[in-house]
């Protein structure tokens, strides 16, 4: 069966703990967590995670009732590609020297990426993008030399005007 | 006497808001802990002090409605917790210090999770400025335990008390029952604070759905109404929505045959002319074929455990499924549900009995005679039995069947893991419900003496006879003291075969006889009349058939203190009819190299 990649964006309680309650789980049960991103909302304790699972398409209901059972899990919803808008951030040190720093600027540019920082022989790349897009500067960015690579996960949010909570914006206080 | 299951643990809570001014106290935190278990409901907590713990241990010694029972290990109040939980229906409590005290309850805190038993169990922690720190007996308890607790709780103000004691207690009890852990630093137990009941429980993202749905109820009630060889295959779940009444009307509106899983067992009676047996990997043999020749299974309450189904792929084959279960993530997790009901059993099965009625009422209704046929032609043909031992030992099949009998249906019957255990489930006729508590999801051996001692102190006035095996009985019998000094008059059955019985089967079935390690040469070492003495409880011993009875009677006869009765018995007997591990339930062995001949002929 094939496996499919999904993206799930889940609002949980803004509690100590509740990371390792959801990679846990996931361990446990034997799915593979492709990426987890986690950071505030916009409601003071409520936390976002966007996972990305890596599932045959009918595990994928198991992953979402297990986590559903979890207490501090409020919501889960599916962000499909076709109706979410879903961004990376890579960060990217590659090999630069004299010769080739003009192939990788040019390179930087046809990505709409930026360079960040610059050393004699290395530049740093930043880059945002759908996966497929990062994948692609990757690859390309590969023949120079490739000396670290750090990737930030995905993070998603559905298209349109509504939000997960279906509440009205209000201001997030100050911490 | 009120029973503080889930809605009306909540029910109590808000009446009692009318009751009382919420007017605060300014108490500790061990004197906010004790008087929350007391307004909770809690009538009982089994436990062990210790450093960590201490200052919670100063208001128990004064409280007038909690009883504290000192237990000898942690583990046994554990798994007494449960025996009080399963045979009550309240959520048990067992208390335990930091560290070791805190591991020591790690096996019964997961037995509960496997069995969805409603149990809080709260520890000791070391100060909130040592944590971290690999401080005196200290273990992060909070994660050690996230795998196999329905939620836990590390309190980090004095304050939190009262509600996360209500929370947890909530949590234990509604939608599938479950353990629940509070952990509780030494700091925050001595810290002043303000108490006041009830508090607002703070769980937004917790809604168990309790409610079936009109729709799949309906769907559920034509496939009922139009199968032509239907089961209803009963799990543990009906008992816990307490609900064994609704089921007999459903299967006798019906005239379906029920089969009743290891949890299940007492949900339906034995005795009844639609009943089974139990189906799985040692059930009889008309419940496993009634199951895989079925067309149609009307799960309640059951999970499509592997002991029951065998291999997945080859389980009831030709049967669409009706599943109803409290948990949405059961439904679907082992077989696709071709009717999923998500709900409480007990309102699931009374919508299904009058959405049966009214589908019944149109003149729509299989007739299930030639059903019924075939399913009594097994149970003929195949019915529960043993063979006799050869050498003139013993059987203990025999030994459990009069225990049964003698004691009778109003006895609780607590049994540990092992093939006494399977005897127990067979051969003792179950007529009621919460009468046989057992092992059954995590099968921990050591579960039934201290269980049967939970149990005899939620329901004092039942007899309650731990029927366990002779290595069961050697790693949670110090709980016998216990008994012994808090008057707790339980009845214990070593089945003694001097081995671990279930484990030698295997290996006489697929080691060729290779008896590696399963000899515990128990016969007389511990002599277990000496240890009972020893532990201030009557000591018997039966060695031949015709003392049977009598040792029995006289065991039933003592009431003012726990007896142990060393039932010596062969160690070639085996369970049948089994179905081994990771085969299809259609190569089920009535007895060894002995398999069913089906019939091909359909209804």
């Amino acid at each position: 069966m094939a496996q499919t990649r999904h993206t799930l964006s889940v609002l949980v309680e803004d509690k100590p703990g509740v990371l390792a309650r959801v990679a846990a789980l996931f361990s446990r049960r034997g799915f593979n967590i492709e990426s987890l991103a986690v950071g505030p909302t916009e409601h003071a304790s409520v936390s976002r995670m966007t996972i990305v699972v890596t599932v045959e398409d009918s595990p994928l209901e198991q992953v979402t009732k297990q986590l559903n059972k979890l207490i501090n899990v409020l919501k889960i919803v599916e962000l499909d590609p076709g109706n979410s808008v879903q961004r990376e951030l890579l960060l990217v040190k590659v090999k630069a020297d004299l010769t080739t720093r003009s192939h990788v600027l040019e390179t930087v540019q046809l990505f709409r990426a930026k360079v960040v920082d610059v050393a004699s022989d290395a530049v740093t790349i930043e880059a945002t993008g759908t996966v497929d897009k990062l994948s692609a500067l990757i690859r390309v960015l590969e023949p120079f030399g490739i000396r670290e690579l750090v990737q930030s996960g995905m993070v998603a949010v559905g298209r349109g005007s509504r939000s997960m909570t279906g509440a009205e914006p209000r201001l997030r206080s100050a911490s | 006497m009120l029973r503080h299951e889930g809605f009306f643990f909540v029910r109590t809570l808000l009446r009692e808001a009318h009751l009382m001014t919420a007017k605060t106290e300014s108490l500790t935190g061990a004197q906010s802990l004790v008087r929350s278990l007391e307004s909770v409901g809690a009538e009982v907590v089994f436990g062990i002090p210790g450093g960590a713990i201490l200052p919670a241990y100063d208001p128990i010694f004064d409280s007038k409605v909690l009883r504290h029972i000192l237990v000898r290990h942690e583990q046994g109040g554990g798994h007494a917790a449960e025996g009080y939980a399963q045979a009550t229906g309240k959520v048990g409590v067992c208390m335990a210090t930091s560290g070791p005290g805190a591991t020591n309850l790690v096996t019964p805190i997961a037995d509960a999770y496997m069995d969805s038993v409603p149990l809080v169990a709260i520890t000791g922690q070391v100060p909130s400025a040592a944590i971290g720190t690999d401080a005196f007996q200290e273990a992060d308890i909070v994660g050690i335990t996230m795998p196999i607790t329905k939620h836990n709780f590390l309190v980090q103000h004095v304050d939190d008390i009262p509600r996360v004691i209500a929370e947890a207690f909530h949590l234990a009890s509604t939608g599938r029952p479950g353990p629940v852990l509070v952990d509780l630093p030494k700091d925050i137990l001595q810290a002043q604070g303000s108490f006041a009941w009830p508090p607002v429980m703070d769980l937004p993202g917790y809604h168990p759905t309790t409610r079936p749905h009109a729709k799949q109820i309906r769907e559920a009630a034509k496939l009922i109404a139009s199968a032509q060889r239907p089961v209803l295959y009963v799990g543990g779940g009906v008992l816990k929505a307490r609900a064994a009444a609704e089921l007999r009307q459903l299967a006798e509106l019906t005239g379906i045959p029920v089969v009743t899983t290891l949890m299940a067992r007492g949900a339906f009676p034995d005795s009844h002319a639609q009943h089974l047996g139990m189906p799985g990997m040692h059930g009889t043999v008309a419940a496993v074929t009634a199951l895989q020749k079925a067309d149609l299974l009307i799960t309640l309450g059951a999970r499509f455990d592997d002991r029951v189904t065998g291999k997945l792929d080859s389980f009831a084959p030709d049967a669409a499924i009706i599943h109803a279960d409290i948990d949405p993530a059961e439904i679907g997790k082992n077989r696709a549900a071709d009717v999923p009901i998500v709900g409480d059993c007990r309102e699931t099965i009374a919508d299904l009995v009058a959405a049966v009625r009214e589908v019944y009422a149109t003149g729509s209704r299989a007739d299930l005679t030639g059903w019924w046929r075939q399913v009594d032609g097994w149970r003929r043909t195949y019915p529960l039995g043993y063979e006799e031992p050869t050498d003139g030992s013993l059987a203990p099949q025999h030994v459990i069947t009069r225990i049964g009998q003698i004691a009778g249906p109003e006895a609780i019957y607590v049994s540990g893991v092992g093939q006494h255990q399977m005897w127990a489930s067979q051969f003792i006729s179950y007529e009621n419900p919460y009468t046989w508590l057992n092992s059954g999801g995590a099968g921990t051996m050591g579960y039934s003496v201290p269980a049967a001692m939970g149990a005899k102190v939620g329901r004092p006035e039942a007899t309650v006879w731990a029927i366990d095996g002779d290595g069961c009985f050697q790693m949670t019998n110090q709980e016998l003291v216990t008994c012994a000094i808090e008057g707790i008059p339980i009845k214990v059955a070593v089945i003694n075969n001097g081995n671990l019985g279930m484990v030698r089967q295997w290996q006489t079935l697929f080691y060729g006889g290779r008896y590696s390690n399963t000899n515990l040469n128990s016969k007389r070492i511990p002599d277990f009349v000496k240890l009972a003495d020893a532990m201030g409880c009557a000591g018997l011993r039966c060695e031949k058939l015709e003392d049977v009875d009598a040792t029995i009677e006289k065991a039933m006869a003592i009431d003012d203190m726990p007896v142990v009765v060393d039932f010596v018995v062969g160690e070639d007997a085996m369970v049948w009819p089994m179905v081994a591990a990771g085969t299809s339930n259609d190569e089920i062995l009535a007895a060894r190299d002995t398999r069913p001949v089906w019939d091909a002929n359909d209804v």
